[in-house]
């Protein structure tokens, strides 16, 4: 099944062919325009919870207002931050370590249809099935039928964002099979009838009362005197799990990473109850991503330094598992592997954006980024949040569909400083920026914006209009005659004074300043820069001096030209 | 030395005292100050709202404004601006398919700095012979720290400025919400991130907040004024400029 199906994949090398195989930025496939690379993709796209259903700007406020979840946000991600921050500063090679993992997932990816083919071999060779799905209903539907085949009603999950991606559960659901989610915060969020909001912490939006709350309502039997204490809590979730562990024959779980070379599945986790999916059911099945394939366990020696401190704040996670198809008389004697694409080889078609790929999912830049502590997971839409959604969800779903995520960010530049494989987020949202203003322009979309963006780029140059329109904007100040600020400004505009005073316009602006002042000198500056006496510097351009001086330096010139 | 004075669209037609702070700063320090009179805007804002096509003329304007001018250096009062002249002018002429503007754009971003990188690291200065004689908080600006990496070289200056009383910001490298366009295109959110950073400098008990932007500053600002909060905003350069008995 495999091979055949492998054959009408997705066109990896075909796309990697147009975008070369450096394995460098820009170059020659660098050309075209922004947005040009990827125009007229062949290649599928990604669908599932991959976008929400209104604006960001709209969610975010909803979000804004709900205090709970402001306190929650700034706790956890503070906390986060901190650990992170402690644990990363104790490495003298750390930078190195960043640069290793940039460059590791650069070349893989220049070469991704090589490692996929060699991974599929690898796994089939000891005895795992290796099956190939376009988008999210192909994935779904391979996991259900792999299901249904057991014969069993009922699934234990792996923590794993491949499969929120695609909707999984909701899939397996509608297919009338159980699906438990064991990793803590997954449960929290399944029992609260939730979504996550954190790719490493999905419950982080919760508080430990809230928690409480959804345990006493969701978990038969119950203690009602159960504390809103986080070993209690853990107890409770515990208790709850073991039965379902034992009695589970189908597991499914996403992978951090596989190695191509052995065929290896690798997953990383702090609370051990993926070790008991992954060890204990007769039939495993793993979704993932085609980026997360390494081609050595050399390779991967580097992503489990920087995914821990990265994520968590921990030296090293807890439970580190790998496995390589089916070992007979221990574990599953059913492996499966389903790579899913869901829009990555169209990401991978951009020189640019294809960086975004090169994610661990560790979660740093949701930590660090001032409008994720703010607002919060759900306010993207997408499984994805936070800066790394920002360039992650677009691209695999086309820009068009999550127009609103490229402009979620301040470009403050926080999210690159602390990405463990250096992923330059702002230079990636600026381009797909540019990528949805092309596509906006391409489909002759009306747009005050792109009126005012060309009329301020024709203004802007050319010295002599700007220098009018700055002299024009003197006008401006008949606002804010009376009390020195403008506190009300018409659309677009009112978006600033709606909660921030703006500036008047000065009576001169700089360069007319200049050019009253020295600029009659012959057009340079050619004054003695020593001495103290100019008055030019330190005096307001209203000064009577100089208001003389320029009716003299007038007449004076009058007369030249006379 | 003579240096090119690149006062940035924004500080040209809204903060004017800042660019002529720039100009008496650097005179006194025993320098040529010379303005190109062709500069306009560096296109930071076209190319940060996706419009890189129409910054492409900016790009080329600026180039063409600053490679000719005869100068050892330039400098501009703005990190941000300085930013996009090194991380973005090449890129968004290579994206047009223009390599011999993207290379001029490049020589000219090399000759380049900001304001505190110039006085620091080229002119060799921290004693500018200031007198400011303020309780001061400095907010280290977004693209300052993280897009050029001045680090401390502000505060180096500022530390040295007579008469001035410094006032540790909290949560300082974090970002006071402006972002361009972001402040109106995410306006709540924006305002948000604007709220914490005037309780951290409300915080210090400082009258006056001053960093490398005049941007940020007109966002911190404006917030500050909305609020009648009784602490203003101040340029790096002004605050630089000023002289016992000669406040800019």
């Amino acid at each position: 099944m495999a091979a055949g199906s492998r054959a009408t994949f997705l066109g990896v090398p075909r796309i990697l062919g147009l975008a070369g195989r450096d394995g460098g930025r820009g170059g020659a496939d660098g050309g075209g325009g922004p947005g040009g690379a990827r125009a007229g993709r062949p290649a599928p796209a990604g669908s599932g919870f991959l976008s929400g259903d209104r604006p960001f700007p709209d969610a975010a406020r909803e979000a804004l207002g709900d205090t709970q979840l402001r306190r929650n946000l700034a706790h956890a991600t503070g906390t986060i931050r901190a650990k992170r921050a402690r644990v990363v500063a104790e490495l003298d090679d750390w930078e190195e370590l960043r640069t290793a993992g940039e460059a590791v997932k650069r070349a893989t990816l220049a070469r991704l249809d090589e490692h996929l083919v060699r991974l599929e071999e690898e796994v089939t060779a000891r005895g795992g099935q290796v099956h190939w799905a376009r988008d999210a209903a192909e994935a779904n539907s391979i996991v259900t039928e792999l299901v249904r085949a057991t014969g069993q009603r009922e699934v234990v999950k792996v923590k794993s964002m491949a499969t929120q991606e695609i909707g999984l559960n909701e899939a397996l659901a509608a297919a009338g099979l159980t699906v438990h989610e064991t990793d803590l915060a997954e449960l929290i969020v399944q029992l609260g009838h939730d979504r996550p909001s954190h790719i490493v912490a999905p419950a982080l939006h919760r508080n430990r009362g809230e928690i409480r709350e959804i345990f006493l309502r969701e978990i038969p039997g119950v203690d009602p005197r159960l504390r809103a204490e986080p070993r209690d809590l853990a107890d409770t979730a515990r208790a709850h799990l073991r039965q379902t562990f034992l009695r589970a024959k189908v597991a499914v779980s996403g992978a951090n990473a596989a190695v191509a070379e052995t065929g290896t599945l690798c997953v990383v986790e702090s609370e051990g109850n993926g070790r008991m999916c992954l060890t204990l059911p007769e039939t495993l099945i793993t979704v993932m991503g085609i980026e997360k394939v390494v081609p050595t366990w050399r390779d991967l020696e580097i992503y489990l330094q920087l995914l821990p401190r990265s994520a968590t704040g921990e030296r090293m996670n807890p439970y580190t598992s790998t496995w390589a198809g089916v070992t007979p008389g221990d574990g599953p004697r059913n492996v499966h592997l389903v790579l899913l694409d869901n829009g990555r080889t169209a990401t991978l078609a951009d020189p640019v954006g294809r960086d975004a790929l090169h994610c661990i999912k560790c979660g740093a830049c949701l930590n660090i980024c001032p409008v994720y502590q703010r607002v919060g997971g759900h306010a993207y839409g997408s499984v994805y949040p936070g800066p790394i959604g920002a360039i992650l969800s677009p691209q695999l779903t086309g820009v068009e569909r999550n127009a609103s995520l490229p402009y979620a960010s301040s470009l403050c530049g926080a999210c690159a400083e602390v990405c463990p494989v250096r992923i330059d987020i702002p230079s990636i949202l600026v381009r797909l920026r540019a990528e949805h203003v092309e596509e906006r322009s391409r489909a002759r979309v009306p747009s005050a914006e792109a009126l005012a963006m060309a009329a301020g780029a024709w203004v802007m140059s050319d010295a002599g209009r700007f220098a009018a329109a700055g002299r024009a904007g003197r006008l401006g100040r008949a606002l804010g005659r009376r009390r020195g600020r403008v506190s009300t400004l018409p659309p677009p505009l009112s978006a600033w004074t709606a909660s921030r005073d703006a500036p008047r316009p000065p009576e001169e602006t700089f360069r007319d300043w200049w050019s009253r002042t020295r600029a009659p000198r012959d057009g340079q500056a050619r004054h003695n820069p020593t001495a103290p006496d100019d008055p030019t510097g330190r005096e307001g351009p209203t000064a009577p001096d100089d208001r003389r001086a320029r009716r003299a330096r007038r007449a004076r010139h009058d007369q030249e030209t006379r | 030395m003579r240096i090119a004075l690149f006062v940035t669209c924004l500080v040209d037609t809204l903060f004017p005292q800042v660019g002529r702070a720039t100009v008496t700063l650097l005179e006194r320090l025993g320098h040529e100050v010379t303005f190109p009179a062709r500069q306009t805007c560096c296109g930071q804002m076209h190319v940060n709202t996706g419009y890189q096509r129409e910054a492409l003329a900016l790009v080329r304007n600026h180039v063409a404004a600053f490679e000719d001018a005869g100068v050892d250096v330039i400098v501009a009062p703005s990190g941000s601006c300085v930013g996009s002249v090194r991380h973005q002018q090449a890129m968004v002429a290579r994206a047009a398919g223009d390599e011999r503007l993207a290379l001029r754009a490049e020589a000219v971003a090399a000759r380049t700095h900001e304001l505190s990188e110039l006085l620091v690291d080229v002119l060799g200065v921290e004693d500018v012979g200031a007198y400011y004689p303020h309780r001061v908080t400095y907010h280290p600006t977004c693209h300052s720290l993280r897009m050029l990496g001045v680090g401390d070289r502000p505060e180096r200056l500022l530390r040295r400025v007579g008469g001035i009383t410094l006032l540790e910001l909290p949560n300082a490298a974090e970002c006071c919400g402006f972002g361009g366009t972001f402040a109106l295109k995410n306006t709540e959110t924006s305002t948000a991130m604007l709220a914490d950073k005037m309780r951290d400098v409300l915080t210090t008990g400082a009258e006056v907040a001053t960093a490398g932007d005049s941007s940020c500053l007109m966002h911190i600002g404006g917030g500050l004024s909305r609020l009648r909060a009784g602490t203003r905003t101040v340029h790096l350069a002004e605050i630089l400029a000023s002289t016992e008995g000669a406040s800019v």
